[in-house]
């Protein structure tokens, strides 16, 4: 047994279980936890078992382009690193952007933002709670009664409505090829939901698909196509003409009353949908309070969607910036991203080498030379490796530290620090989500805690998405009709050097790039994702990471069903494979879950 | 040719295009586009691997023509074609995105919605390589994009869908900055770029 400096007993004697999913795209994690013989998680390793390298293939390439790139990092949050990769060339090259330029960025974030909380909830998240296979055994009539009651205003209530669904969800479990669902743990005893409540929310697994259709057409509109919207050094790549009939490319008034219309129908589902859905769902797992780990005592946030353009002021951002650290919720420290000492990253257990044990580099200094190695302890092979080692080196993330502290990023981290430093939307929403589900501000600090927190960032975010369409909409009557700045668009005006960073809050939490521009070229490039901070390995002082810590201390009811982990790690969305229903070409689950 | 029998097909290439062969699904659709005139009733797309975020794309779709690397078990560069009810078991091993919906979970969403299209064709490659971040096409796999289109363009017409010499004009494939050309050319050195990694999935590389 030890104690970490983050105040985690770590107890590595007990059965390990190690779930291993098998993934490519956006690379792949594995985790291990020892469980003890009452069921308890006492030692928890996150394992990122892939190492992306986008750093590298980005040196000498026009920085102009970066974002093109840094769009194809990953699967869903293509626009949020675009954002990021313009907003740190500009930065580095003093390029400033128009007005309408900002109020466009940030309705393109923020829809991502609703989007995403969406997509996560409803299709990822939601079969770690719901039970799709006992909505067959609902009531299509209490369902109806249960759907009105907890949201009177939505319209699709009627009991013929869920028979329908209830009757093709059936057809579709009898036709076999149910693969969405077909891997899941459904007789585990830690699902709760009585089938009522199954129906419903599998009903607005459906609801939820009619509306992300809508949502995609906002990033067609601005950023000219989906699903890779076009960005711009210096603005957005879309001209304003409200006078304008349908020219090629050109926004017109059609396009914004088009737009308009997309973020009251986002508006009402949040509202009637997926707010209800998480009071209703969470009150059936009130009591299940695991998870919170770090998100009591760390917290990150960078701050985004910054009220004038070019202004990234703590003070003028809609989501807050800020650090909270050794669970002092009555301070919140001022986080700068440019300052060395702050952010760095350490690689003592990560398969990298700086040279020198305990370092820690800032990422405009960052270095990535692999340095894969196993520990002595490691079981297994080097191709097959049963249990890791985690004394040494075991994943191939970084980790990253706020002035050396692990920290949480994402969501509830956001809403933490906005509750501490007083945010008025953000305390509000939280008052108001605790007085309804009467629990008490410690509940925050928990997995329902971070998909509670997703769930009202999204009623936020479809308040400054409108905020913000108003905003432009007043901009261009009062006749600003600009979107770009190119006076610095050609290479002959840039220094021969210079550096820069860009910031973002990404759906998952904070998200940098820090660039290097050298003779018009990318001469270094480092991006720390915001899986990167939550999927941190241990650092050299031995401080566990967000994803490790939430786990410490969980309940397991079946060990070799990973319900609990899976659950945990889905809260925080990870940018990182850990998914129950990974498929191989015969159908059978890849996932791999084994107890020693 | 018989009678064009869709409103509306979609032709997609899907994979990402920083993952060496990975990226076939998506040169092919540059390809296409660069060397046929589609008619407006079909809509070429590089859909990346953006998972569930296809699903509108799909349904508007009466046909679904896709391009992807396809891990058979078979020889690198080896083409091979499924259609209709064969396709979402031939997807099922790829995560698409990072929501790890495979593209098995996206056709499977569609049915369950009764959206799915009514034909549906896969013409996929084995990959030599995947596992080279940042790297291109290898030799073998983009000798295939021709007789890969030469593929495709059978099937369209099978579908009574005729594709003449030319160009397709669309936004929705890569930036310029990554199309094939000056992705693969700008490729920085291996000395200036690391490309060592995990044994496990970077075999023959980590030392």
């Amino acid at each position: 047994m030890a104690t970490t400096p983050n105040g985690f007993d770590l107890d590595n004697s007990g059965k390990r279980i190690v779930v291993d999913p098998v993934t490519r795209i956006e690379g792949h994690m594995r985790c291990e936890v020892n469980v003890d013989e009452d069921g308890f998680i006492r030692n928890a390793v996150s394992t990122g078992t892939m190492w992306r390298g986008l750093e590298v293939i980005l040196k000498g390439r026009d920085p102009r382009d970066a974002w093109a790139f840094t769009e194809r990092i990953c699967g869903v949050c293509t626009g949020t690193h675009a954002l990021t990769s313009v907003r740190a060339v500009e930065d580095a090259l003093g390029i400033t952007i128009p007005d309408n330029a900002n109020s466009i960025r940030n309705i393109m974030q923020l829809n991502l933002q609703v989007h995403d909380h969406i997509v996560h909830f409803y299709h990822l998240h939601a079969l770690d709670w719901v039970n799709p296979v006992n909505a067959l055994r609902a009531d299509p009539k209490a369902t109806s009664e249960l759907q009105q009651s907890v949201s009177p205003s939505h319209p699709m209530s009627s009991p013929g409505y869920f028979r329908d669904v209830q009757n093709r969800l059936k057809q579709f479990v009898e036709s076999g090829q149910l693969g969405l669902f077909k891997n899941g743990y459904w007789d585990n005893p830690a699902y709760l939901l009585p089938p009522e409540a199954d129906l419903m929310a599998t009903t607005h697994y459906l609801e939820a698909l009619d509306l992300q259709t809508e949502l995609c057409k906002i990033h067609t509109i601005f950023g000219g196509k989906n699903p890779h919207p076009n960005w711009l050094v210096g603005g957005v790549p879309c001209p304003i003409n409200v006078d304008g009939t349908g020219a090629v490319g050109a926004i017109n008034m059609e396009r914004l009353n088009l737009v308009s219309s997309i973020i009251d129908k986002c508006t009402a589902f949040v509202n009637n949908v997926y707010i209800p859905d998480v009071i209703a769902i969470g009150g059936f797992y009130k009591n299940w309070l695991y998870g919170g780990g770090l998100s009591s005592q760390a917290c990150l946030a960078y701050g985004d969607i910054p009220e004038h353009p070019n202004d990234f002021s703590a003070d003028q951002l809609h989501l807050p910036r800020g650090a909270i650290i050794n669970g002092n919720l009555n301070e919140v420290h001022e986080v700068d991203v440019r300052d060395p000492e702050q952010v760095q990253e350490f690689v003592d257990h990560s398969w990298y080498n700086y040279g020198e044990p305990g370092k820690g580099l800032h990422p405009w200094d960052g270095v990535t030379e692999a340095n894969f190695e196993l520990g002595p302890n490691t079981k297994g092979s080097r191709t097959n490796i049963e249990a890791i080692d985690e004394a040494a080196k075991y994943s191939w993330i970084k980790a990253p530290r706020w002035k050396g502290h692990a920290m949480e990023v994402g969501p509830l981290a956001r809403y933490i620090i906005g509750y501490a430093s007083g945010h008025e939307d953000i305390k509000g929403q939280v008052e108001g989500l605790l007085r309804t589900m009467d629990l008490p501000v410690s509940a925050l600090f928990s997995t329902l805690g971070r998909t509670a927190a997703r769930a009202l960032e999204a009623e936020y975010c479809t308040r400054l998405q409108k905020q913000f369409f108003d905003k432009m909409i007043a901009n261009i009557r009062n006749g600003d009709s600009s979107t770009a700045n190119v006076e610095k668009w050609e290479p002959k005006t840039w220094p021969k050097e210079c550096k820069g960073v860009g910031m973002t809050e990404a759906p998952r939490g904070a998200l940098g790039h820090w660039v290097q521009i050298k003779d018009g070229r990318i001469d270094n490039y480092q991006c720390v994702v915001p899986t990167t901070w939550n999927g941190s390995p241990r650092d050299s002082a031995g401080n566990i990471g967000a994803f490790e810590a939430a786990l410490m201390n969980t309940k397991m009811e079946r060990p070799e069903e990973p319900v609990e982990i899976l659950r945990t790690l889905h809260s925080f969305d990870p940018c990182l494979a850990c998914s129950t229903h990974v498929m191989s070409p015969e159908g059978q689950e890849l996932t791999s879950v084994k107890v020693r | 040719m018989p009678d064009a029998q869709f409103d509306s097909v979609l032709v997609m290439g899907i994979g990402n295009v920083l993952w060496a062969d990975e990226g076939f699904g998506p040169r092919c659709a540059e390809a296409l586009a660069a060397s046929y005139a589609l008619p407006d009733s079909v809509r070429l797309l590089d859909g990346g691997t953006q998972g569930l975020y296809l699903l509108p794309f799909i349904e508007e779709a009466e046909a679904l023509l896709i391009f992807d690397a396809v891990d058979y078990g078979l020889a690198p560069g080896t083409l091979k074609i499924v259609r209709d009810g064969d396709v979402p078991s031939f997807m099922g091993a790829k995560k698409m995105s990072l929501h790890q919906t495979g593209f098995q979970d996206v056709l499977a969403t569609a049915a369950f919605k009764g959206c799915a299209p009514a034909r549906m064709t896969l013409i996929g490659c084995q990959p030599q390589e995947l596992d080279d971040y940042g790297g291109g096409l290898r030799d073998t796999v983009a000798a295939q994009i021709a007789p890969a289109l030469a593929a495709g363009l059978a099937e369209l017409a099978s579908w009574g869908i005729e594709a003449r010499p030319g160009r397709t004009d669309t936004g929705d494939l890569a930036d310029p900055s990554i199309r094939r050309r000056a992705y693969e050319s700008g490729r920085p050195s291996e000395d200036a770029a690391c490309r060592s990694g995990d044994a496990r999935f970077l075999p023959g590389r980590a030392g």
